[in-house]
């Protein structure tokens, strides 16, 4: 876990700050700790408790509609960082030109199709133990609380990243999302209507990105503007100044 | 001579020449091996005859069996004068199953001009006879399939004796005393009464190690030392001839003298024991080790050569550590289960991605960016739409029984049919929407037709995609 170095703290927070470095060493004893991908968009990296999303952790992601944003986010990701990446899918509906759009390079990813979910899982755990790739990226729809523990302990010991895109078949097992897990962050993306253009038109894809949990931080949501081809999130650009909680039409 | 002339083989029986073999053309003539060589030539006229070689044929019989031994299985057994036997338990999965591997088996065989035929079937003599003979149960078949000699066949159909389900019903003391025993061994390896341990050939120039134990092992602790040791042992026997194993075969006899193996494969060739041992180990599982152990052979029936290689503290080895990963999944999965996706230069969006091996070289192509959906339907589903015709996007659609009402809407993107393939699409036409509902939700639509001539399509709508 990466902290503000201590002068830079007032007093009446250093106690806190002590603590969070002192849980910090005890969490991660004898392993060394794995840097942090800044999102680039202030909002969410001052957010997180370590001003960016942790790497060589489990992230757990899912979608509200037709899993389309999940994989474009996760790309976007992974398109800045570097290094082999292993994709484990169960269906095969997948387009992978669309990965290339927001910046995954063909050549960096290396598809897996398992059975079921147990061999999604067992494929992210060995992916997890080859210090060599950059992140894995599996689809399951049920997340045992003892695999995401195991996900969690590989890949803090490789520095390997895995994001878990959560899908269900039906709507209803959309709940599981909400059963413990040992995941430091989870997500929720939904479609947002997309940035108004001049003229008869789709502008550039907005989502509603949720940060429904966070090890050692507080729950956020942010209307951010989709991917670019740099795989790079914004800010919509009517909110980039003003906090969303403080909106009115969320308050609404 | 002409291609499409009759051709047998001719051989001598006692002091008789005889039909050994015939071709299509010879067969359909009604010439088939055991006909006496006079009476053939006496019905067909320019009868093409070549001299029987069993001895070729032995060999060319035994080179089929190695060809077979390093693509499909580690257990093959010959089955002369013209058959194979494959132990597939545990190796189809590779090749797509059961039927897959046939499937694969027979296509290689007929583009190396081999007629072959193949059955799958739980015991050897059941193979034996569903390759040979067609019947729809096994106790329907002529009892020529039984593996018999001429000897007892032909005075059991003396007897009446055609089918095998006469022989089953008929008492078998009586027909033990008159034939022998080996009848009844024969019937019951047929039906899995007797155990038939298959004699698997060993070639000479495989690599080979083999470890006998003082004691039968079962547990798999010992199993996975023996592994251990083996792995190393076959590491030492490759250094010196300068080459890595793409593949190794670990057999198990058991003390009842069944077999069993495990086969891994691995992308590169590999010289590295502590990696092929967990290769190995990865799979140990699925083998049976019955009432014990008593011997393990490692083979490595694909070898090639291995360089050594300058290794740099400075640079570790990072593609090398993606490979160790790419073989164990690919001894898990099958290798038709990993794989890269790489772009192929065609407008219509399925057939845009092909798959490469997941270690291919890179090929630095990628897709030209118009806006592509991130989850593409596998068949595109048809949706009932509110559209002007000829190229306006539609108002609504429904699509699963849900109406959605567009808010936006870009298009059309039109992909034309391509001719070169199918001269049905010369004409097809596709016009793509990308449209967006109320809650912002993004679908790639098409109209199948260009909305005005009936002739490039039905003008229908489909839905093929979500943009994320």
């Amino acid at each position: 876990m990466i902290l503000p170095p201590a002068s830079q703290i007032r007093p009446h927070q250093r106690i806190l700050h002590d603590l969070r470095a002192q849980i910090a060493r005890i969490g991660h004893a004898g392993r060394p700790a794995h840097p942090m991908l800044p999102f680039g968009v202030p909002a969410i990296d001052r957010h997180l408790p370590q001003g960016g999303l942790a790497l060589g952790a489990v992230h757990q992601i899912t979608d509200a509609t037709h899993a389309a944003a999940t994989p474009l986010f996760i790309a976007g990701v992974l398109a800045r960082l570097d290094g082999m990446v292993l994709w484990c899918l169960r269906t095969q509906d997948l387009f992978a030109p669309s990965l290339a759009s927001v910046g995954l390079h063909p050549d960096r990813v290396i598809y897996a199709e398992p059975e079921d979910d147990a061999g999604v899982l067992l494929c992210l755990e060995e992916g997890l133990r080859q210090p060599g790739l950059a992140a894995v990226v599996g689809e399951v729809a049920r997340l045992p609380m003892t695999a995401s523990r195991r996900l969690q302990l590989a890949a803090e010991a490789s520095g390997v990243t895995a994001f878990i895109i959560r899908r269900w078949r039906r709507a209803a097992e959309a709940i599981e999302f909400a059963q413990p897990s040992a995941a430091v962050t989870s997500w929720r993306i939904a479609a947002a209507p997309s940035a108004p253009l001049p003229v008869p038109g789709v502008g550039r894809a907005r989502w509603r990105v949720e940060l429904v949990r966070s090890r050692g931080g507080a729950a956020g949501a942010w209307d951010m503007e989709a991917c670019d081809a740099e795989g790079c999130l914004a800010l919509s650009a009517d909110l980039a100044d003003r906090s969303v909680a403080a909106s009115p039409e969320r308050a609404a | 001579m002409p291609l499409d002339a009759p051709l047998v083989c001719a051989g001598t029986e006692g002091s008789r020449r005889i039909v050994t073999a015939a071709d299509h053309a010879a067969q359909a003539l009604g010439i088939h091996p055991g006909l006496p060589l006079a009476q053939a030539q006496a019905r067909v006229p320019g009868l093409v005859i070549a001299p029987a070689d069993p001895a070729a044929d032995a060999a060319a019989l035994d080179r089929l069996a190695i060809w077979v031994l390093r693509r499909y299985s580690p257990l093959v057994g010959n089955d002369p004068p013209d058959g194979l036997l494959i132990d597939i338990t545990g190796a189809a999965h590779r090749l797509g199953g059961e039927d897959g591997l046939c499937a694969d088996l027979q296509i290689r065989l007929r583009q190396a001009g081999i007629t072959g035929r193949t059955a799958i079937a739980d015991t050897i003599g059941a193979a034996h006879a569903r390759a040979r003979f067609t019947a729809r149960t096994i106790p329907d078949l002529p009892i020529t399939a039984l593996r018999l000699g001429a000897d007892l066949v032909i005075p059991l159909r003396r007897l009446g004796f055609m089918r095998i389900a006469e022989l089953e019903a008929a008492p078998r003391a009586p027909l033990a005393r008159r034939f022998g025993a080996h009848l009844g061994r024969r019937l019951d390896q047929l039906f899995g009464r007797l155990p038939e341990p298959l004699q698997p050939i060993t070639p000479a120039d495989i690599i080979r190690v083999r470890h006998d134990f003082a004691e039968p092992i079962g547990t798999a602790d010992a199993l996975a030392h023996a592994t251990h040791a083996l792995t190393a042992a076959i590491c030492a026997a490759l250094e010196p001839a300068g080459l890595g194993a793409r593949r190794l075969d670990l057999v198990f006899h058991r003390v009842d003298a069944s077999l069993a193996a495990i086969r891994i494969g691995t992308a590169r060739p590999l010289r590295d024991a502590g990696r092929l041992a967990k290769l190995l180990l990865d799979r140990l599982d699925q083998v049976d080790p019955g009432f014990g152990v008593e011997a393990m052979t490692l083979a490595a029936p694909l070898a090639e050569p291995l360089a050594y290689r300058q290794a740099s503290s400075l640079q570790p080895d990072r593609a090398g550590d993606v490979s160790a990963l790419i073989d164990t999944l690919t001894n898990r999965l099958g290798a038709a289960r990993l794989y890269r996706a790489a772009p192929v230069e065609s407008d219509i969006p399925e057939r845009s991605v092909r798959r490469i091996p997941a270690l291919a070289p890179p090929t630095g192509a990628t897709w030209p960016s118009y806006p592509r959906p991130s989850r593409l339907l596998p068949h595109p589903e048809p949706v009932d739409t509110i559209a002007l015709l000829p190229d306006q996007p539609p108002v609504q659609f429904t699509w699963r029984g849900k109406p959605r009402r567009i808010k936006r809407a870009d298009g059309p993107e039109r992909v034309f049919g391509e001719w070169w393939r199918d001269a049905a699409e010369t004409f097809a036409v596709r016009d793509y929407f990308v449209v967006e509902d109320g809650g912002g939700a993004r679908f790639w639509l098409f109209r199948c037709g260009d909305g005005e001539d009936a002739g490039t399509g039905s003008q229908r709508w489909y839905l093929h995609g979500f943009f994320g």
